[in-house]
């Protein structure tokens, strides 16, 4: 018997399908940044507000905390993983500093706060690098856990920084070259980033991992060292982004980013990122921020109450995930 | 007789390769049809078509003298053909008789009712397991004897057996053997895929050979001896792919094993690798021989036995480890084990030896794509950009990749499993000459491979695995897929007395 007799099924197609205008290819390249004109033009057009320095260097304020922990986020789901803890991490941070600046100077506070914040996170990451716990059960427990150092640690009441922690106020109300300083240190978080994950050995790999974890390891990789160390980074960043909102507020308190693992996260996904890992780049994170900042601003500025406002949010990051799946999703059809 | 099921004419390729050429094949009802062929004849292949898995490209399926078009799996089953699959396909956190009903569970569960019934299936085979156990708790026999009474649950007429003794002691595969006879007198038809010809000819009442996706033969047991069908199995002529191979000098020893065991099963594997030389490790699938060089290669634990790698004894706890004494390791699933599919193919190709093109920790983009540059024209590897990620090309550009990764890791024990396998006859040529060239740089080379004649094209030795065990090795005088497939599939007897 030979080849191909003719049959219902016909033969199979053997060329590759013709190169089309990816559009999927493209969106997920440019999709946010699309998204981030997109609202900034219907937010000049809404308000008049909108576009003046001091909304847009509020806006900026605001966000600083949240795009520094996003930074974390983004190297954590790179790997595949997930961190529930840098909410509660980044409110230990801000006890702690308004705790120890009272007796020891600032820097030396500063460095224990971050140092703080690597420990959890080194706690999470090897418990998820090394004993293979999924890291949404294990970051869940950091999450419960830090809270309750938080609230153990101020005995559920703000701490004042007081005179000791005057040098902080000053950083978290000051603007240097008319930006505010916590801008500032979240667009230095977001630069260093940038050249480690696209230029460093440690960023590649990272990438590598969440895209192919036993590739990686049968390339003569320890790839649970750098599992646990996205795991520290995260904490640490998440212990920074604490300092700063005490610096605005001139208080530590335990209630500091309650449910902020959620909108990081959310700022992550609107950025591109993948929650399956091994996709998403920093500077698609740093827009996700800005486009959440800016949804929530315009909102604000048209008087949508707080409740809407969380409706609508919700939509938002619906729609901009399927814009990112679109290719996979009109693959489908 | 009207055949139970009967497939004719089956057509299919994967992506333009044909797995299956007009192939037949078909069952009646009270008889045990086997299937045998080497690794990749496409028994596999034909039997998801008839399990409704896959659809033909051209053919035609009949089922009790009646063309259908199988629409999946469940249309299959409810034209009554089960498939015994090799990796069992039940829900191990339920019990035994939620498991035989899953799929036809009642709104209403009355549990003793179905408690009774799955009792009766499971005596009927002439077991007795408590419908109540949970099927994580049970021995891996029992298990199959749950998906066998699963299978007659749905009135299956025709039952596919697909290596079903692979996992069984070989009390538990004669008892199996028991119940498969007990569903031929009730009429059941049975197709039965196994390596075991010691088994095919105790139970078959005819046996199919399959070859490279062609019928080759139908024939009865008592008309055919075992040598002759071996001989059907393979008969193909060695061909001219291997090139030349340059005569090298060989060298000093570099690795030697002995007495390897691993948690697996594998046992008391000996062997030595020396320079300038290209080993061989042949034997089915299944055989032992990956988890040998995952072992070697530190990818997995080790039980006991000494390896000593040039003169000094070595033990790996890690690829990591493995790497930095030199060994390297091409695994058999590229896609999943080889590259990173999204990631580009320079970052690949450094990706075991970052250190020449970074300095504290940073990659110099120059340096990085000249050494880049240098592997690509070295290995001839055909791509548009080396920044375009692996998935871009070709299976056996993607090979290229990974060998070109370890040219420049620079190790000199070099394990490839099944380097060849989804690459076109071009890259395969070039693979083989690759192999060649490494052996004349003074690396030793461990080449494992499904494809017989490729072993013999291009080692100096063969070592021949079976069941987890090192059988033998065959010199070149010796070469010929018969002798090795007698190494590998008999048992430890003939084994010895052939020796």
């Amino acid at each position: 018997m030979t080849d191909n007799a003719a049959g219902y099924g016909q033969s199979v197609t053997r060329e590759a399908a013709p190169r089309r205008f990816q559009f999927g290819k493209l969106f997920r390249q440019f999709g946010t940044f699309a998204i981030f004109l997109i609202l900034l033009g219907l937010a000049s057009l809404q308000s008049d507000a909108f576009l003046t320095e001091r909304n847009i260097m509020n806006i900026l304020r605001q966000h600083a905390g949240t795009g520094i922990m996003a930074v974390g986020m983004l190297y954590v789901i790179l790997t595949r993983g997930i961190d529930l803890s840098v909410g509660s991490i980044s409110a230990l941070g801000a006890v702690v500093t308004a705790v120890l600046v009272q007796d020891y100077p600032l820097p030396v506070a500063l460095l224990m706060v971050v140092g703080i914040g690597a420990a959890c996170g080194a706690v999470s990451g090897f418990l998820v690098a090394f004993l293979r716990l999924p890291a949404f059960v294990v970051t869940l427990a950091m999450m419960t856990a830090a809270r309750g150092m938080a609230l153990i640690l101020s005995n559920g009441q703000p701490i004042m920084l007081g005179e000791p922690g005057a040098a902080l106020s000053v950083f978290g109300t000051a603007f240097p070259l008319g930006v505010p300083a916590p801008a500032l240190l979240m667009f230095g978080v977001f630069a260093l980033a940038f050249i480690v994950l696209n230029f460093s050995r440690f960023g590649r790999l990272v990438k590598a991992i969440g895209s192919n974890e036993e590739a990686v390891r049968l390339s003569g990789i320890s790839v649970g060292w750098y599992v646990m160390a996205v795991y520290v980074i995260s904490g640490a960043l998440a212990a920074i982004a604490g300092i700063v909102v005490t610096s605005r507020s001139g208080v530590g308190s335990a209630s500091v980013g309650d449910g902020a693992e959620l909108d990081v996260i959310a700022a992550v996904v609107i950025g591109g990122a993948s929650l399956m890992g091994g996709r998403g780049g920093v500077l698609n994170t740093f827009l996700g921020v800005l486009i959440l900042g800016i949804i929530g601003n315009i909102m604000n500025l048209a008087g949508v109450p707080g409740y809407h406002q969380q409706v609508y949010l919700g939509v938002i990051i619906v729609v901009a995930v399927v814009l990112q799946h679109a290719s996979h999703i009109l693959r489908r059809r | 007789m009207t055949p139970l099921v009967a497939l004719r004419g089956i057509d299919k390729s994967f992506a333009g390769i044909h797995a299956l050429s007009g192939v037949s094949f078909d069952v009646r009802p009270g008889e045990v049809h086997a299937m045998v062929g080497e690794n990749g004849a496409g028994k596999s292949t034909l039997m998801r078509v008839m399990g409704g898995e896959l659809r033909p490209d051209a053919g035609s399926v009949e089922v009790g003298g009646e063309a259908v078009r199988l629409t999946g799996p469940t249309d299959a089953i409810r034209r009554g053909i089960s498939i015994i699959h090799q990796e069992m396909a039940l829900a191990p956190d339920l019990s035994v008789a939620e498991n035989i009903f899953l799929g036809e569970l009642p709104a209403r569960i009355g549990w003793g009712r179905l408690n009774t019934q799955a009792k009766e299936l499971i005596a009927r085979l002439g077991f007795d397991i408590s419908p109540r156990a949970t099927v994580s708790d049970l021995s891996v026999a029992h298990q199959q004897v749950v998906e066998i009474a699963k299978a007659l649950s749905r009135r299956a007429r025709v039952i596919v057996f697909d290596e079903p003794t692979a996992v069984l002691s070989m009390g538990d595969a004669k008892r199996l053997l028991e119940i498969i006879r007990g569903l031929r007198r009730e009429g059941v038809g049975i197709v039965y895929i196994s390596h075991r010809l010691d088994e095919i000819y105790a139970i078959a009442d005819r046996i199919s050979v399959l070859k490279d996706g062609r019928n080759v033969d139908t024939v009865t047991p008592d008309a055919v001896p075992v040598d002759q069908l071996i001989r059907m199995m393979v008969g193909r002529p060695l061909s001219q792919l291997f090139g030349e191979k340059p005569h090298t000098t060989v060298g000093e020893e570099l690795l030697r094993v002995e007495n390897l065991a691993l948690p697996n099963g594998v046992a008391g594997v000996s062997f030595s690798l020396r320079r300038g030389e290209v080993v061989g490790l042949g034997g089915l699938v299944g055989s032992g021989r990956t988890e040998v060089a995952r072992a070697i290669f530190g990818a997995d634990p080790i039980s006991s036995g000494t390896i000593t790698l040039r003169g000094e004894n070595y033990r790996p706890r890690s690829p990591k480890q493995a790497v930095r004494h030199g060994i390297a390791l091409v695994p058999e699933d590229r896609k999943g084990q080889g590259v990173v599919l999204d990631l580009a193919i320079r970052k690949n190709a450094t990706m075991a030896n970052t250190g020449p093109v970074t300095r504290l920790g940073f990659f110099s983009g120059g340096k990085e794509r000249s050494v880049v540059r240098g592997l690509i024209d070295d290995l001839r590897i055909k791509l548009g950009d080396m920044g375009d990620p692996v998935s871009s090309l070709s299976g056996g550009n993607q090979q290229k990749v990974v060998l070109a990764k370890w040219f420049h890791a620079g190790g000199d024990v070099v394990i490839l499993d099944e380097p060849t396998r989804g690459v076109d006859v071009g890259a395969k040529t070039e693979i083989y000459s690759l192999i060649h060239r490494m052996a004349a740089e003074g690396k030793a080379v461990l080449v494992i491979s499904s494809e017989h004649a490729e072993l013999f094209g291009l080692c100096d030795r063969v070592l021949v695995m079976g069941e987890g065990r090192l059988r033998g090795e065959l010199l070149p005088p010796d070469y010929s897929e018969e002798n090795l497939l007698m190494l590998s599939m008999t048992s430890g007897a003939e084994e010895r007395a052939r020796a």
